[in-house]
């Protein structure tokens, strides 16, 4: 099959970034032996010393990682499952994403936090979650969630050389599902620029991480029922792209804001909001988040992971109605 | 009849064996009922049931491994022969897609987590929470053709439409945003109203929305050099927050000098003599004093350069092109001149090569040239400012001791990136190019 996947692009960007700067190494589970999802095969034996096994301690992960990157190295530490990552949450909110902020922007701590998240996969309560809405509230940190290959790529790129904390989210559930040849397909480099993906002239969706696979694929049974619909695909949620955000919701004046974690409290009501914030007189109809709803956590059972996730049925049903509105 | 699919347990998993059937053909089936066994290589699963009804044929034997998303078997949808029918979860509402019916608003997020661990999750309804107030404006039946979107009434205060005469299509009757664009389009004349649209034009009923007619136009492909300027345009003004601010130079000595000097430079070098280069040269001195004009914004850093190359604005028949004058401060009036007609020439024939373009750290806009007395010219990113030099005319000013003169004034006109810097030290740039300007003669 032609092209890279999603964790095709990771590994070989982790290869190339470690090859061009040796401050570059890899904190956490499993990953001297290439991790649960293999994103770091090959790099012990091609960097000894630099991929580095940690306990089953994510706190420490992030703990070492922010001293790390204090005294001048360039961590890059996975938390084998977003699920896990809050017992770092202390170490992420209280350190890292203050640590500029702390020193009157004296100190900095290159790092990215990269994780796998979503669900899809039949990972259960403790493999499917979606953290974002809980990362994004923290202004210090950026978070990047992709939903290409070649985006994947980019902006890991530009995540590792930021001096600054990055969370860096990777859908598990597309790692081997979509293929971008990497050679043509540039990605988006800069953190904070979101992406129109497809213009419609009917209504406009937001989404990120595999709700945006499903949102184009809802766009285009959409489109052979003449409903035209603008895709904007974040990529970094934290901060937004603003400006694309409200110029792709204004001329159709209908959104729809996608996304599998839980409704509320979820980050679609940032989206939600900023568009009934700044864009109010071009809207042609109520601001609407489709989301998974308020459950304590993703059921492992097919029909209710199914009934759970938002989809592509889903998608285009909720956008029909807002078409017809 | 529906088919079931192999469903994929787990990332990775690509392919899954038949252990048992649980199911055989003829056989009722409720929802979430178990239809067989399936192993993988990370976990043996049963396999629910995701309709209602009678099982059918079984395509897949036991011991027999297949891909995900092969067909395993057939069930016939419709009330499970033998039993009573599970109970729908949420009081038996079919919902659309997002539905929680209005008098269910106050549904909380225990029995929503009940009616989805209850549910077994029929095909269908992604329970989004109690947003009560907006499904009741997506689905009440009442007549909405008198509820105006803000969209709505933007558009119709904008183009002078009275909407009571639009017919609504959207639910219950409401007149959508659409529906005021195809007015505008096809509908009875328009009074017409100061417009104050912004918008692109993106479709012909967008255009027709602004008052121009839905036919009777061409299209002009783009060529692309007019795709280059589009782009580059549309990211400066984009990307950086641009000041402009002017100032009136008198260069009558600078007018009486290129007239002095016009003759025996055209004799000597087949050129005419404008008076781009005598500006020219002064940009660069004045630069030489302001480096911080001499920019430009790459990414997270603003680069200040020591030399000075310098984009001339020219216009082609096929568009604007800008080639650098490399090393502009290195030449005199004569090099420069000699210089800006060669990359002009070579502008309007097409011959210009890449390095001719790049590079540019500052440039300069004859304006005056078409006419124009004053201009607001967008920075030519990444470069961090750009001047322009508008036509010398001949007015009446007031000069030493309240008298009155004819002079040739000139305004020159500066954009800045206001990221890269700030007023005062464009206005000291312009200040003291106007200084110089003002001394040649």
């Amino acid at each position: 099959m032609p092209g890279a996947t999603v964790i095709e692009a990771v590994r070989v960007t982790l290869e190339e970034v470690m090859g061009q700067d040796d401050r570059v190494f890899i904190i956490g589970e499993d990953v001297e032996a290439g991790g649960v999802f293999r994103a770091t095969e090959g790099l012990a034996a091609k960097y000894p010393g630099r991929v580095i096994d940690s306990p089953l301690a994510e706190s420490s992960i992030i703990g070492i990682s922010v001293g790390a990157a204090h005294y001048g190295m360039k961590p890059v530490a996975e938390i084998q499952f977003a699920d896990f990552i809050h017992a770092g949450f202390d170490q992420l909110c209280s350190e890292a994403s203050r640590w500029c902020y702390r020193t009157r922007g004296e100190a900095h701590l290159p790092m990215v936090v990269r994780t796998p998240w979503g669900g899809g996969v039949h990972g259960g309560q403790h493999h499917s979650q979606s953290i974002e809405a809980y990362y994004t509230h923290l202004p210090g940190l950026k978070v990047i969630a992709p939903s290409f290959p070649a985006d994947y790529r980019s902006l890991l790129k530009a995540a590792i050389a930021d001096p600054n904390p990055v969370l860096f989210l990777e859908h598990k559930r597309t790692y081997r599902m979509v293929r971008q040849d990497l050679a043509t397909e540039p990605g988006e480099s800069r953190i904070g620029r979101a992406r129109v993906t497809r213009r419609g002239d009917d209504l406009t969706i937001y989404a990120y991480g595999l709700m945006l696979h499903e949102s184009l694929a809802a766009a285009e049974t959409l489109s052979r029922d003449g409903i035209e619909c603008t895709v904007v695909d974040l990529l970094t949620l934290l901060p937004l792209d603003l400006e694309t955000i409200l110029e792709a919701a204004r001329a159709p004046g209908k959104v729809l804001v996608v996304h599998e974690d839980t409704l509320t409290g979820g980050f679609g009501g940032e989206i939600a909001a900023l568009v009934a914030e700044h864009a109010f007189e071009y809207l042609d109809a109520p601001v609407r988040r489709l989301a998974a709803p308020d459950v304590p956590a993703m059921p492992y059972h097919h029909n209710l992971e199914s009934f759970f996730m938002p989809d592509r049925e889903k998608i285009a049903r909720a956008a029909r109605e807002l078409a017809a509105y | 009849m529906a088919t079931v699919t192999m469903p994929q347990l787990g990332e990775s998993v690509t392919e899954g064996t038949i252990l048992s059937w649980l199911k055989q053909p003829g056989d009722p089936v409720h929802l979430d009922d178990p239809l067989c066994e399936i192993e993988t290589e990370k976990v043996t699963a049963e396999l629910p049931s995701p309709l209602e009804g009678t099982m059918g044929e079984i395509l897949v034997s036991e011991g027999e491994t297949v891909l995900v998303g092969a067909p395993l078997c057939e069930i016939a949808e419709g009330t499970a022969a033998g039993g009573p029918a599970p109970a729908r979860a949420g009081g038996g509402w079919s919902g659309g897609p997002m539905a929680i019916p209005p008098e269910e608003s106050g549904t909380s997020s225990d029995e929503v987590a009940g009616a989805v661990a209850a549910h077994g999750g029929a095909p269908g309804p992604a329970a989004v929470q109690p947003v009560a107030v907006a499904e009741r404006i997506l689905r009440s039946p009442d007549d909405r053709s008198r509820f105006y979107s803000p969209a709505v009434l933007r558009l119709a205060s904008e183009r002078g439409v009275d909407l009571a005469g639009v017919e609504g299509t959207g639910v219950a009757g409401r007149v959508t945003r659409k529906d005021v664009e195809r007015f505008l389009a096809t509908g009875p004349a328009v009074s017409a109203a100061p417009a104050a649209a912004s918008e692109r034009v993106t479709t012909p009923a967008v255009a027709a929305a602004r008052g121009e007619p839905a036919t009777g136009f061409e299209t002009v492909q783009l060529t692309a050099t007019r795709r280059t300027i589009a782009e580059n345009m549309a990211r400066s003004n984009r990307e950086a927050p641009q000041a402009w601010t002017m100032v009136e130079a008198d260069v009558t000595g600078l007018v009486r000098r290129r007239e002095r000097e016009r003759e025996r430079f055209e004799s000597e070098e087949g050129e005419s003599l404008t008076l781009l280069p005598y500006f020219t040269t002064a940009v660069c001195e004045t630069l030489r004093e302001f480096p911080m004009l001499n920019a430009r914004w790459e990414g997270e850093e603003l680069r200040r350069y020591h030399a000075f190359h310098l984009g001339i604005a020219v216009a082609t028949e096929t568009g604007l092109v800008v080639p650098v004058v490399h090393d502009a401060g290195d030449l005199s009036v004569t090099g420069l001149a000699r210089r800006i007609a060669d990359l002009a020439r070579r502008a309007h024939s097409r011959k210009l090569r890449v390095e001719d373009v790049e590079g540019g750290t500052f440039t300069v806009n004859n304006t005056g040239s078409f006419g124009s007395i004053a201009s607001k010219p967008i920075v030519n990113y990444p470069q961090v400012a750009i001047v322009s030099m508008e036509r010398a005319v001949r007015r009446p000013i007031v000069v030493a001791d309240d008298a009155i003169a004819v002079r040739w004034m000139m305004n020159v006109c500066l954009s800045f990136d206001h990221r890269a810097l700030d007023g005062q030290e464009a206005g000291g740039f312009l200040a003291a190019l106007k200084g110089r300007l003002e001394a040649i003669g």
